[in-house]
């Protein structure tokens, strides 16, 4: 009875707290689609600088731990650079950064599947390869990307628990405080869980439903 | 003929290509005359698709010249290349069809992002492009609802609606199960007759007889033969486009 007393009175305050890891994890997402789509457009169509420095760019992202990027960025770098940035702010960038580095690659293998011949007409009529990438190529690509981007969405929203370390007051930092005041840590983190299988379950069904909305008839890769 | 002592149309100069280490097209030159028929035959791997593709420069050769009207174009100038490529149209073997629009949206796009045209202006004249090719009704469905050769009719739709001065056409009809191969040929017939300019890789002996201007005999990356249909295909003349074409028909079994 006392434990779900604690849990009906916590629960008000880590919702909120999920309202706040939502923010971080949308925001990571267009972050991570206003980063990831160029990065992915310069490794395919990018000349040799271009190719190296993307490619530079997901390398250092995909082999550095998230953790140690949090600490880097928040405490080392937006300090350096006087970008005074609360931890959520810092952790949705940081987040975001990231998820570009991986979703570039989602986008670039989407890329790479469309026949080339895709590109070629769209030169026969004299677009410009500008043109052609973004009205031939992207609107394609992205619709192929979605499955990969509900699973980048889901690894994002389990990243997003990491941002406890830099004292943002999302799901996790809420319920730990709850859990080490009053004792309840199973029944606490149980919720937590919870709350973020349900919050996975929610996006992964949105992006199906888009998927389904943006679906054209008969186009099967 | 329709061929006189006016400047080509379009005008192709020592064209050379060389891809993968190996030369793909050695010194190729042809004249292009005005509302002229040409037929590109020979034996796969001769250099047919390349040769097109360089003749709008979706492949930049490494030695050669290409001028239309008179005027050499310069494929290294952004600008002269895209409005070069909108002059000559291209058809391609497999119809590189845009998958995510509708036929009308094909057929449409290039008019507004490359011409700048109204969102009504281009799909009026997209629609009456793709009835020109006996598909207005067609319109609304996506490439992927389309037969192969309703697929070959949007794409000539989608390069006539550039006005073309040349349209390069890729064996059209090669990808195309042969109850579907005569709607294309009819539409590819009726641009003729209406003095279209064109070159075209096929094997459609038929149609090559009936409409080609000059049949040009591509083997290992140059042109060694070319000619009237009726001379290089008379009996007994003794060719090698002849003797090429006699094999293709003994092996498609189809009547010349
Ligand atoms: N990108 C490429 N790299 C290397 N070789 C190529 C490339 N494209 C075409 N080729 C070669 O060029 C030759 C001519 O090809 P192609 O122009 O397609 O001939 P055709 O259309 O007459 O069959 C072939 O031997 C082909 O293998
Ligand atoms: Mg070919």
């Amino acid at each position: 009875m006392e434990t779900l007393n604690v849990l009906l009175e916590a629960l008000p305050y880590v919702l909120q707290g999920g309202a706040v890891t939502v923010f971080a994890v949308v925001g990571a997402m267009f972050l991570g689609l206003a980063v990831g789509v160029p990065l992915a457009v310069a490794q395919v169509y990018g000349n040799a600088p271009l190719r190296f420095l993307s490619g530079l760019y997901v390398w250092f992202f995909r082999g550095v731990p998230i953790l140690v990027l949090l600490f880097l960025f928040y405490f080392g770098l937006f300090n350096l650079i006087g970008l005074n940035l609360n931890a959520v702010g810092a952790a949705t960038i940081v987040l975001g950064m990231t998820s570009g580095a991986y979703q570039s690659q989602i986008f670039r293998g989407s890329i790479l599947s469309l026949s080339k011949g895709q590109l070629k007409a769209a030169r026969a009529l004299g677009m410009s390869d500008g043109l052609a990438i973004r009205s031939i190529i992207l609107p394609q690509a992205l619709r192929l990307s979605i499955p990969g981007w509900s699973n980048e969405y889901s690894i994002i929203l389990k990243d997003s628990a990491l941002a406890f370390v830099l004292g943002a007051s999302e799901i996790m930092a809420r319920t730990h405080f709850v859990a080490s005041r009053t004792y309840k840590h199973l029944p606490m983190y149980l919720t937590a869980a919870v709350l973020y299988f349900l919050l996975t379950w929610a996006g992964v069904a949105a992006l199906r439903a888009l998927e389904k909305r943006v679906r054209i008839k008969g186009y099967v890769q | 003929m329709k061929r006189n002592d006016k400047t080509p149309l379009m005008r192709v100069q020592g064209i050379s290509v060389r891809l993968g280490g190996r030369e793909i097209l050695k010194s190729v030159s042809l004249d292009l005359y005005e509302g002229e028929m040409k037929v590109l035959i020979g034996p796969s791997g001769g250099g047919k698709s390349t040769l097109l593709q360089c003749m709008n420069y979706l492949i930049l050769p490494d030695r050669g010249e290409i001028e239309l009207e008179g005027r050499n174009v310069d494929p290294h100038n952004a600008r002269e290349l895209c409005s070069f490529r909108q002059q000559v149209g291209m058809i391609f073997q497999d119809f590189n069809l845009f998958d995510h629009l509708t036929a009308v949206e094909n057929v449409g796009i290039a008019l507004r992002k490359v011409r700048g045209m109204g969102r009504t202006e281009a799909r009026d004249r997209a629609m009456a492009e793709l009835e020109r090719v006996g598909l207005g009704d067609k319109a609304r469905l996506y490439p992927a609802e389309l037969s192969g050769g309703q697929k070959q009719r949007v794409s000539i739709a989608r390069a006539l609606a550039m006005d073309p001065k040349v349209m390069l056409l890729d064996e059209p009809t090669s990808a195309l199960d042969p109850e579907l191969v005569s709607e294309v040929l009819t539409v590819i017939r009726g641009l003729a007759q209406n003095g279209m300019t064109m070159v075209m890789a096929t094997h459609q002996m038929g149609f090559t007889r009936s409409l080609a201007d000059e049949v040009l005999f591509m083997q290992e990356g140059q042109i060694i033969e070319q000619g009237s249909p009726k001379d290089l295909l008379a009996d007994g003349s003794g060719t090698r486009t002849l003797d090429f074409c006699s094999q293709i028909l003994d092996v498609e079994g189809c009547t010349p």
